[in-house]
């Protein structure tokens, strides 16, 4: 895997055993011992990710507002400073480009953090509009400079709290604050794609391996574990998130895949907006739904799904796992709008042979609330 | 790394312990550990009849799917239900508790097809 990018860490992840993949052009762990067991420990204590390869883009200016309201779906002027939102780059006819989350660090500065597979594309796009439009801001693409280590399960908390003297109560789910975390200067964000509470902490990627081993080492005594992109999958599907790729693509828009809400058609043009507002007025055609396989097999992504029983297919599995919390099998999937609704009757095809499903709400599953 | 030397072995990962006319079969240690948690296994039906380096059924992991190939030819004369329950007995035990299927062996020559502990150990290292 010698033309695969490399993050800062992955010395320290072959050194602890990861078996490693390639990933987005990444070489990435995908596990390091057992995906359920760092499943579990993310769902009980803490589980530690690196998400180096991700994108980070900060855009600045008097205009960045202006210009960021015009580029993404949402409206990033209604954030306070240091607050964030989870939003979509979308092309002119409505199709996704990236989902991604916009952090306001100042009034006049932003923080894009996109998926890795996605930078380039995410950065060309921004560059033209930015170029086209004539907005009066500048953007800055710190990826390569930047590294993003992610403790998320239930302890996160209190586990950065002995690496830091910020104030954690005070971040809360969907804001950030700069910080130092043992001593590394960091943006602390109480974001994350686990479903758990959690951090995405964000730093010189040249001080990576000194906060990741600072975070191990007080880790130890919270029962974390290093966790790979295998567990960081299932975390999210268990937890009805979508995954670029699987659920999300440029074929596919905002409201086809319950993201409708993140999309705010009052707040001015942007690009898509047009297509958009058409989509939002008729309804979308199709919708992604979850399953709960009936039968006793593993609804996988591309399998087929039928209007149950002996229905005609109809549509196809986006996402499909045993799910490690619950102990069940289930799927997202993409479906005729008409033929959605929690208790329907599916059947996915596996293996040539249909078995039985049935639609549920999502998330399959929720945290417990205190 | 060495395996048991009381069996004989497929260049797909698969055992055979013969015990008469009958022999059982399972996947091996390097299979069980490169598939990572197992959590599904489609075992044959009792009856079915196996033949030697075909697919006879599948195991499943988290994140993929692989066919079992079976190391030998034979009629299927039982199967671990317990791999229904309780497919990590792949990962936990794979030459004992974890064993797939006994079939009734259908000719003894294909063992020959077959690697001995010490060409398995060599073709897995």
């Amino acid at each position: 895997m010698t033309d695969l990018r490399q993050t800062p860490l992955h010395d320290v992840h072959v050194e602890l055993g990861a078996r490693m993949v390639p990933f987005a052009g990444y070489e990435m762990p995908v596990q390091y011992d057992s995906i359920l067991d760092e499943h579990r420990t993310v769902r009980s204590t803490v589980g530690l990710f690196d998400l180096s390869h991700m994108g980070e883009i900060e855009l600045r200016g008097d205009e960045a507002v202006a210009f960021l309201r015009y580029a993404l779906v949402s409206d990033p002027g209604a954030l306070e400073v240091g607050q964030a939102q989870y939003s979509m780059l979308c092309q002119e006819d409505g199709g996704i480009v990236d989902d991604l989350i916009c952090y306001r660090l100042e009034e006049h500065r932003f923080l894009i953090v996109c998926n890795a597979a996605n930078h380039d594309a995410v950065l060309e796009q921004l560059e033209r509009l930015l170029a086209h439009g004539d907005f009066g801001a500048e953007l800055d693409d710190r990826s390569a400079r930047t590294a993003l280590i992610a403790p998320q399960g239930p302890s996160a908390a209190a586990l950065l709290a002995e690496l830091t003297d910020a104030n954690l109560e005070a971040i809360a789910n969907y804001h950030a604050a700069e910080g130092s975390v043992a001593g590394v200067t960091c943006l602390i964000a109480r974001t994350g794609y686990t479903g758990e509470d959690g951090f995405e902490l964000f730093c010189d990627a040249r001080r990576a391996r000194d906060l990741w081993a600072a975070l191990m080492a007080a880790g130890e005594s919270h029962g974390l574990r290093p966790c790979g992109l295998g567990a960081r999958d299932t975390l999210r599907l268990e937890a009805g998130m979508p995954l670029y790729g699987n659920e999300l693509n440029r074929e596919t828009n905002p409201f086809e895949v319950n993201l409708g809400r993140v999309v705010k058609l009052d707040k001015g043009d942007f690009i898509g907006h047009a297509a958009l507002q058409a989509i939002q007025q008729t309804g979308p055609r199709r919708k992604l739904i979850g399953l709960q396989m009936i039968d006793n097999a593993i609804p996988r992504a591309g399998y087929e799904v039928r209007a149950g029983p002996d229905g005609p297919d109809i549509g196809h599995v986006t996402s499909g796992t045993l799910s490690p919390t619950l102990g069940t099998k289930v799927a997202m999937a993409m479906v005729p709008a008409e033929a959605a609704g929690v208790g329907h009757s599916f059947e996915v095809v596996v293996r040539d042979r249909p078995q039985r499903a049935e639609q549920v709400k999502l998330p399959f599953y929720r945290r417990p609330r205190d | 790394m060495s395996y048991p030397d009381d069996l004989a072995y497929s260049r797909e990962h698969e055992w055979v312990r013969v015990d008469g006319a009958r022999a059982t079969i399972g996947i091996t240690s390097y299979a069980a550990d490169e598939l990572g948690d197992i959590v599904f296994v489609e075992l044959p039906e009792v009856g079915a009849a196996l033949s030697q380096f075909a697919v006879f059924g599948v195991v499943e992991s988290v994140k993929a799917v692989s066919d079992l190939y079976a190391p030998i030819s034979g009629e299927v004369v039982e199967v671990n239900d317990a791999l229904r329950e309780s497919p990590e007995l792949l990962n936990a035990d794979p030459f004992g508790e974890g064993w797939v299927a006994r079939v009734e062996l259908a000719d003894r020559g294909e063992l020959q097809a077959l690697l001995d502990a010490d060409a398995y150990a060599a073709e897995t290292s």
